[in-house]
């Protein structure tokens, strides 16, 4: 901070500072006079700061804009508002502990994070191939289904920014549903913490099967509202078409992926070209649209809805009985858990096995709740396609409990640097469209 | 390191460039009297065991490609990997700070290598490797061959200096920054080298392993849960 | 507040009260500021399902100055804590403040050097929300209490009164870290 600092007596966030760049005056309201005198003569950069709070930038995000008139010369984006030193708190847990932590960086797809997570410490153990198909299955189900929840938030707040409210009603409406789904196979609508190192917590409950067909059928159903509503609509179009252009060379140089890249009409998605959890043997098409614009991205989150719909009938289909956790009892995690009369916590079933019948399931039980199993050290690189992109993870263990260092490329940290490329040049409304095309979490961004 | 008979012999040199974790005992932190034996245990733990040709795969094409280029542009072919080492699948070359600009074009350009994505820079912090602290992690992807490799820089924390890639992959802009903000990695040639995630006037570099969590013990009820790196761990 | 303030305590100002206690919470109007996860259930209480706009509540006002309710849903960031307590101070009064989930109530499970462990560090708050994140029915039973809160709130010479007596209180409880011996 500045060391010569006045502050007029109205407002403690008013006045002017001296920087190494001339005097910076800030205003705050009905104070406009206090800079015209001292200010003439001197060139105007007038510098617009939007955000963090502000009900239009998809989260704390602070927009720094520099404007002539409407048109805007210069945009940057100010991140870190939401910072929460995940990265380092992940240090200090046992690795089926980091899941929680993990869970909640980018929250609105948080079982990505987990399975990004869960799979890069299966691949340091070395155990991916261990995992039961079930578990795979299962992942892959509630992976799609949160794209689905993920691309709904995204189209409610990208309309609501633009003005659309009745899409934000919509859109909430459906993703109730899937939350509904969510609720009863892991117990919580959001940050479930579902899916843990060698598998996931539980398997599905009974009925799991037939209430997900029937949300199945009633999305479409539902998902056409918004549809009739926005798409080849005027207005919609003459807020989103040709706003926020990110070209294919554009995309590569900032190394833009998920649906920025997509729709600049290339169709790169890892699923299809580096697949994990068994995505190869699932029966979807990727969409490109090659409008490279705002409209485009939205319909492409549209279509991709209704590809995860597919993909999570087809995992329906394919859900056969059998274990959901990895049979190696040194990592697979204990518990199974039941609905009791006094909420949800270890099943009886549970409780006299380890306490009646196995000595070895109860120290297992004891070790790896308390202790957790140790990785042996290495580092691996893990990246899956969450709904903004290519959510990669680095993860460093030392061969220990604890992981050593982990680190989240997230999507949306990178896809933001296209702010300037999208928005400069055009008009102070346009950023607004660009960004919410972008559809950064914030979470994501600043973990 | 010494060599083991049943393993590839390792250079000379490569002794020295060992990332290796030294890990003493069972519990800490440890209040002494451990009766339990444990307390003298010593483990050691190579984290990038050094690779020998031929790799196998394409890790071999790769690799030629990336030294054939490298020395094309000027660089002696031996010295332009400090070391490769392959684990889980995955390749890893060790560049030195003043080969990584030639490397990284070299990836991005050559048509056999193509890696057109760079996934960012990923800091992490060896106290323990006197000399080679800080590593600065670039893993890379080519969408056309589809395939991933790892670059990874060492510099020491007291000359933590490493020439920024950004005119080379301009995504890598805010990685860089964020790199610099959590470990203090001076990325040179970076247009706007600043704290992106941190307060602008935060003093310290917070991933650094020599920098707390800064949590605070909770109390509760006449408990009290001690903050999460005050805890018992289990190493 | 006005002429209200200045009339003498007795039945006169306890109709005036109830009157100003009624309307104040029956159109509650929360200023945005959502952070994180919490933010996105608070948006989804004022969604379809559980419908905000039952209690007057789901005008989500944009500028502070028109807001009373502030709901700090999501982790505080030290970034953002000065810019919280701006927003904070840009309301005008009576405004109250609600902790929503545990980040914002002590920190949740962020105890780390990057979350303010919890909004009270920077804002007075008025009713904490545990959750994390909490459901939209604990994110409306919240606001039901706070609701209590305010109808309860008096004016003028009662309202010098009870805040001396909640000073009083605050002053000489119990706090939680010294009630040893109850967790089970």
């Amino acid at each position: 901070m500045s060391e010569q600092t006045t502050h007029s007596t109205a407002d403690p966030y008013a006045g002017f500072t001296d920087t190494t760049e001339g005097r910076v005056h800030t205003v705050t309201g009905q104070d406009w006079d206090t800079i015209t005198g001292a200010a003439a003569g001197q060139t105007e950069r007038l510098v617009v700061n939007m955000g963090p709070q502000h009900p239009s930038t998809h989260g704390v995000l602070r927009l720094i804009l520099e404007i002539e008139g409407e048109t805007v010369t210069e945009a940057r984006c100010g991140i870190g508002y939401l910072h929460t030193g995940i990265e380092k708190n992940l240090e200090y847990r046992t690795w089926t502990q980091g899941v929680t932590f993990v869970t909640r960086m980018d929250y609105l797809s948080p079982f990505f994070n987990e399975t990004a997570y869960c799979l890069a410490v299966e691949k340091l153990l070395g155990i991916t191939d261990q995992i039961p198909e079930r578990a795979n299955v299962i992942r892959v189900m509630m992976m799609e289904l949160n794209r689905i929840s993920s691309h709904l938030v995204a189209l409610a707040t990208g309309g609501m920014e633009l003005g659309a409210l009745s899409p934000m009603i919509f859109g909430f409406r459906e993703r109730e549903l899937v939350l509904d789904l969510f609720e009863l196979i892991t117990g919580l609508r959001m940050n479930s913490a579902y899916i843990r190192p060698g598998g996931v917590a539980q398997d599905l409950p009974d009925g799991a099967v037939e209430k997900i067909r029937e949300t199945l059928d009633l999305l479409p159903k539902r998902l056409k509202d918004t549809s009739d509503l926005l798409v080849d609509n005027q207005i919609w179009m003459g807020r989103t078409v040709g706003i926020g252009f990110l070209d294919l060379p554009t995309c590569m140089a900032l190394g833009i992926t998920g649906p920025v890249l997509r729709s600049t009409g290339f169709a790169h998605d890892l699923r299809k070209s580096q697949p994990y959890c068994g995505y190869e043997t699932y029966d979807f098409d990727v969409p490109t649209v090659d409008t490279c614009d705002v409209y485009g991205r939205f319909l492409l989150r549209i279509r991709e809805m209704q590809e995860s719909m597919k993909i999570v009938r087809q995992c329906l289909d394919r859900l056969k009985p059998g274990p959901v956790m990895v049979e190696d009892a040194k990592i697979a995690w204990p518990a199974q858990l039941a609905v009791g009369s006094d909420g949800m916590g270890n099943s009886l079933a549970h409780i006299r096995n380890i306490m009646a019948e196995s000595m070895e399931a109860l120290i297992h039980h004891f070790k790896l709740v308390t202790e957790g199993f140790r990785v042996p050290a290495g580092q691996v690189y893990q990246a899956i396609e969450s709904p903004r992109g290519e959510l990669g993870v680095h993860m460093v263990s030392d061969g220990g409990t604890r992981p050593y260092r982990v680190h989240f490329r997230d999507p949306s940290f990178n896809n933001l640097q296209a702010t300037a490329a999208m928005s400069e040049g055009g008009q102070v409304a346009d950023i607004i469209g660009a960004i919410a095309s972008i559809d950064p979490v914030m979470g994501g961004v600043d973990r | 390191m010494t060599n083991q008979p049943n393993l590839p012999v390792v250079p000379e040199n490569a002794a020295l460039l060992d990332t290796v974790v030294t890990k003493h005992g069972m519990f800490s932190p440890s209040a002494g009297g451990d009766t339990s034996g444990f307390g003298g245990l010593v483990e050691r733990f190579e984290l990038a065991p050094a690779a020998m040709k031929p790799f196998g795969g394409w890790f071999d094409d790769v690799s030629d490609a990336i030294v054939k280029a490298a020395a094309a542009k000027g660089l002696p072919t031996e010295s332009v990997f400090e070391r490769v080492s392959i684990d889980r699948g995955e390749i890893t070359f060790f560049v030195s700070p003043q080969n990584l600009r030639t490397v990284m074009q070299v990836l991005r350009d050559e048509p056999s290598l193509r890696f057109e994505m760079c996934m960012g820079v990923n800091g992490v912090h060896y106290p323990f490797e006197t000399g080679r602290e800080l590593h600065a992690v670039y893993p890379m992807q080519s969408v056309t061959h589809n395939r991933r490799v790892r670059v990874e820089v060492a510099v020491s924390d007291d000359n933590p200096h490493i020439p920024s890639i950004v005119d080379i992959y301009p995504g890598n802009n805010w990685h860089e920054r964020e790199t610099w903000d959590f470990f203090g990695i001076v990325f040179d040639g970076h247009p706007g080298l600043t704290r992106i995630e941190m307060p602008d006037d935060w003093p310290g570099h917070p991933q650094r392993k020599d920098y707390p969590l800064g949590g605070i013990d909770i109390e509760y009820k006449g408990a009290t849960v001690p903050a999460p790196d005050k805890r018992r761990s289990y190493s | 507040m006005g002429i209200e303030e200045k009339l003498p305590s007795g039945f006169l100002l306890t109709t005036v009260e109830k009157f100003a206690g009624y309307a104040r919470k029956s159109a509650l109007w929360p200023a945005t500021f959502g952070l994180a996860c919490c933010a996105i259930e608070m948006m989804t209480t004022g969604g379809a399902r559980y419908d905000l706009a039952r209690f007057g509540m789901e005008v989500f006002r944009a500028s502070p100055r028109q807001a009373d309710l502030m709901i700090v849903a999501g982790r505080v960031s030290q970034k953002m804590a000065p810019v919280l307590r701006q927003i904070y101070d840009q309301m005008p009064g009576p405004k109250w403040v609600l902790a929503m989930g545990v980040c914002a109530s002590s920190g949740g499970m962020f105890n780390n050097y990057a979350v303010v462990q919890g909004v009270d560090h920077v804002v007075p708050v008025d009713i904490y929300l545990p959750g994390c994140p909490p459901r939209p029915e604990m994110l409306i039973d919240a606001i039901l209490k706070l609701h209590d809160q305010i109808s309860d709130t008096k004016l003028g010479k009662n309202r010098v009164r009870e805040i001396e007596n909640i000073e009083r209180e605050a002053l000489s409880a119990a706090p939680t870290s010294a009630m040893k011996g109850l967790l089970r």
